[in-house]
This record gives C-alpha cells, structure tokens and sequence, in this order.
C-alpha cells in the first residue's frame, strides 16, 4: 500500500557559501507497509521520523528516489494531480493543527470542501464520522473549547473524511498524556480494523509502537536501520539502539549501588551479573533451580518482570550469578543455549 | 455658537467620515491582496517568489517611508488624472489610500505571519490549491488580526485627513487649524479635537468589537 524506495532527502543551506554540504536527513530509505497494516517507525528525536513521514504525501518531495501509495508512484505526480493524490492520504499531527476559526463540523468538512463536495453530501459523510470518533455532541463547538485528546479526535474525523486508503500518523499521542494517549491508540486500532486502514505512524514512545503496530522499524540518523514484527523487536531486537529502546521502556538497569559495584573485566573473586530476556518455551522453563542444579550456580534475583506484548510474553530478569569462575562459564553457556538473550552487565566482587 | 458655525463643523465631520471611508475601503480592498502577496511570496512558502517578495516589499517600504504631507503634494499630478482636481475631498481620498495601502499590506502580513506553519501544512495534506489556502485558512485564521490592521488604519486615516487642509481637502482637522488657530478662536478648536477624539474611540470599539468576535481561540 505504501512503498518506498531508495527514498533520501537532503537539505541544502540557503546560504549562497560554495562548498556547503547539505544535510542528508533520509539516506537511501526502504519502506514496504502492506495493505492494513500498522507500521511505526521509532527513532530518537532528530532521527529523520518527521522528513520520513512527509516524504510520503511529499509535503518533503525527496531528493532520490519514489513513493508509491496505493499503486501511484506520487513521485512523479504534481500540482492538480498530487493534490488529487493526496485526498486519498490522510494525516493528523502531533499538535492537532485544527483551525480554530472553524467549528469542530467545519473542520471536519474542510478536505471536503477542499474536493469541491455538495453540502448535503459532506453532511451525510460527517455525522457518522462524528460518532465514529464519539463527538456527535461537540460538532458546534470551537476546538478551543475542546480537551486535547478531544481535539485529536477532530483530527482524526478530518483526516477519515475524504475516505482515505491510508492515515499518516506524525507524533499524534505526543502532545498527550498517558490516558489520553491509550484512548486515542485505541481509536486509531478500532478504524485499522473497521476501515482497514494502513496507517504508517512515527514516534518516539515505545508504548505506541507496543499496543498498536504490527511491524516496526528503527530509524537513526536518517536510516533504518532495523525492522521486524512488533512481537520479535520487543524480545529481541537485533540493533544496540534497539536494546536501548527497550531497556529505556521496560526501565529494567540494575540497582545504582550495583552499578558502581560493577567491574568491565573478570577478576579473581568476582561474579557476572547478566541481564536475559526470555520470550516462548523459555518464560515457563523453570531456569533458576536448573541452573543450581545442573551447573551448580546459585542465582541471585536482582531485578525480574514480565511483559506480555500483544500475544507474546517476555521475560526479563537482571541477576547475579554466584559461583566459582569455571562453573558461571557453564551457567551461561547453559542460558544462551536455551534461546535466552544473554547480556553480561559487568563484574562484582563477592562479598564473602 | 451661532448656527454657520454648527453647520461648518457638522460639515467638517461628514468630510472627515467621507475621506476616511473612501480611502479606508479602497485601501483596504487593495491593502489586504498585497499583504497576502507579501506573505505567500515568502522564501519557503506557498507561492514562494523570492523576487518577486523583494520587490514587493521594496515597493511597500517605499511608499510607508514617504512622509504624509509630502505624498500628497508630490502625487497632485496623479491626483488631478485621477479624480480631475487636485483640491477637495476627494482629491484628499488619493494620497491617503495610496499611504494606507502599503500600512494595511504589512499589518495584514504581520497577521498572517502568526498562524501557525502547521495550519497551512495540514491543508497541503488535503490536497488544498494554494488559492484555497489562502481563502479557506490563511484569511479566516487571520480574520481578528485582519481586523485589528483596519481598525490601527482608520485611527491613522483619521489623524492624516487631518492634514488634507493643505490641499484643500476639508475636516475636522482643516477646520481646526483655519478657525481654532488662524482666528484665535479655541473653542472651535477644542470642539474639533473633542469630535476627533470621540470619533477614533467610536472606530477603536467597533474593531475591538469584530476582533473579539472572530476569535475563537
């Protein structure tokens, strides 16, 4: 539904210096989200999220390469047939950007009086959309009148008006705050299903990428540099800037008194402390007394959670394994053979 | 007060609303279009024209920079083609719609200048002209800051037409200065200046009123 190919951007500085570089905010990007999908793309801020997603209605046009939405390669198209193009794409932005001289059924209106849409029609169109996102009460008030998430809302009843095949999604939960954010994903997972809408959206927020996308990808400093099914990234994405992703969002780091405790190197009289993560057979395998019992290391539990993403469960635990060098070799061997991501944090002196 | 000198300043009044409204109306029909101008001209906006958007406001600057007296006798050649005379009221409505133009044009583009980049991004994104941008959300979005730009214009026209006496234009400030300060006569004087004043707080009122009625923010 959305293809992209080969997609860079690159910003020229308007100042007349010779030599100036441009800035490459897209490098040579690939993107494929299949027909009622819904894809994230989370990066850090600066990442490039914001040129990706505008290059897709070319409200960026790309230095290199072409999009294809919905079969038309828009790359090709301007002026009236982009503008055609586009009322089939639809978007909502971080910060609504409603216009406030319009009534909450104005705005909803506008892309259809932007189509040239009778009167009569546009208002069939807009009361179902009304209750769809449950403002059938506020269609004459002001957006300034309305809650943030309420306001979203508008946007996404604007964004659905002209019937689009695809929704664009720029940072819409950022502005929010976490209920709010919940009630809208959910909104957004109710018109995937009902319309069977593909939505492309980009954030910075795990939460998002964890209770609506199907596929995500991770993009940094223009590029993407991973991507995988929603379920495979949380339990083991395959980028260190994936583990810091999700390390930041489970919040699992070891205690701080640990931390300054931990040393890079191996001594003597010390033991490993090890983050593992563990997703399938592995959540039910009974692995600490397995481990005191086949490898002779006792286990010392730091910090443990368990997560379901979606239909998935992941377990995640950072402890201390407490044995003599030889055998905490064995213990690990042990875990990485049993499909557990296994993370070394450090070294800590025993205290005996 | 005997009942000529009544007359002659209920007269005065209606030329200073004559010229004020003349000119106001028709700067205003050719002030706000040049103000959209100077704002969609912009580098990186809708219809950017970069030079096109230098001249433009090369041309404004001109014409705001151009002292008022001086405008109105340097045009009376222009003036007198325009309206075949160079005294009078309306000869007086040229240069202060010609000085109004280019006020309103950057007020109105000072408006326009504060909605929000995001406004007009997610209009593109409907696949909006830039025509129906400017119709359909640059003016409504402005239409208080549009309000107040003809509201700061007509206190201005009417502290200008004041000064239309030197080509024999009339009002209440011609009037003033004839018989309140050539004749010795304050009280003309001071009833000239108490019109003007009740007048510009009537014009400020009824701006304020239509700006809080546009504003939905």
């Amino acid at each position: 539904m959305i293809r992209l190919q080969n997609v860079s951007k690159t910003y020229f500085p308007t100042s007349k210096r010779r030599n100036a570089r441009g800035i490459e905010a897209l490098k040579a990007v690939d993107l494929h989200v299949p027909q009622g999908q819904i894809h994230g793309v989370i990066g850090l801020s600066g990442a490039g999220k914001s040129t990706l997603i505008r290059c897709v209605n070319l409200l960026e046009r790309p230095t290199t390469g072409t999009v294809t939405v919905d079969g038309q390669e828009l790359t090709g198209l301007s002026g009236e047939a982009l503008n055609q193009a586009r009322h089939r794409i639809g978007m909502i932005f971080q910060h609504f950007n409603l216009l406030t001289s319009r009534t909450v059924y104005d705005n909803i209106a506008l892309p259809l009086e932007l189509m040239g849409m009778k009167r009569g029609d546009i208002r069939e169109r807009i009361t179902p959309l009304l209750e769809l996102v449950g403002l059938d009460d506020k269609a004459r008030q002001y957006p300034a009148q309305l809650s943030g998430g309420q306001k979203q809302r508008v946007a996404i009843a604007r964004a659905l008006a002209s019937r689009p095949r695809v929704l664009l999604c720029d940072e819409a939960t950022s502005a929010l705050d976490p209920h709010t954010t919940g009630a809208i994903l959910e909104l957004l997972r109710d018109i995937n299903q009902k319309l069977g809408l593909t939505i492309l959206l980009i954030t910075h927020e795990m939460e998002v990428v964890k209770s609506i996308c199907h596929r995500v990808s991770l993009i940094s400093d223009g590029e993407l540099v991973e991507e995988a099914d929603v379920g495979d990234f949380f339990t083991s994405p395959t980028t260190q800037l994936g583990r810091d992703f999700l390390n930041d969002f489970l919040e699992l780091e070891p205690p701080a008194a640990l931390i300054e405790r931990l040393e890079e190197t191996p001594g003597e009289h010390s033991h490993p402390v090890v983050r593992l993560a563990f997703s399938g057979d592995a959540v039910s395998t009974p692995l600490v007394s397995r481990l005191a019992r086949e490898c002779g290391v006792d286990v010392s539990i730091l910090q443990a959670k368990v997560e379901s993403i979606q239909d998935r469960t992941l377990g995640l635990m950072i402890a201390e394994l407490m044995g003599d060098a030889h055998d905490t070799r064995r213990a690990l061997d042990y875990l990485r053979n049993h499909d557990l991501q296994v993370e070394v944090l450090g070294h800590v002196q025993r205290d005996d | 007060m005997s009942s000529a000198m009544i007359n002659l300043i209920l007269g005065a009044t209606l030329d200073t609303l004559y010229m004020v409204a003349v000119s106001g109306l028709i700067a205003a029909a050719l002030g706000i279009p040049l103000g959209v101008m100077l704002y969609v001209t912009r580098p990186r906006q809708i219809l950017a024209q970069p030079v096109l958007n230098s001249v433009l406001g090369i041309i404004t600057n001109i014409g705001r920079s151009i002292p008022f007296i001086i405008l109105m006798v340097a045009i009376i050649p222009f003036t007198r083609a325009l309206v075949g005379s160079s005294i009078g009221t309306n000869a007086a409505a040229v240069p202060l719609t010609i000085a109004a133009i280019p006020f309103i044009a950057r007020l109105v583009e000072g408006a326009l200048n504060e909605i929000s980049p995001g406004l007009v991004e997610a209009a593109q994104s409907m696949g909006a002209t830039p025509w129906q941008i400017i119709t359909k959300v640059l003016l409504p979005e402005a239409r208080g800051g549009i309000f107040t730009a003809l509201t700061v214009t007509i206190v201005t026209l009417v502290s200008y037409s004041a000064m239309a006496g030197a080509v024999g234009g009339g009002g209440l400030g011609d009037l003033g200065i004839r018989y309140g300060y050539n004749r010795f006569n304050p009280t003309i004087m001071l009833i000239t200046v108490a019109i003007l004043v009740i007048m510009v707080q009537g014009f400020q009122s009824l701006g304020d009123y239509l700006v809080r009625k546009s504003d939905h923010k």
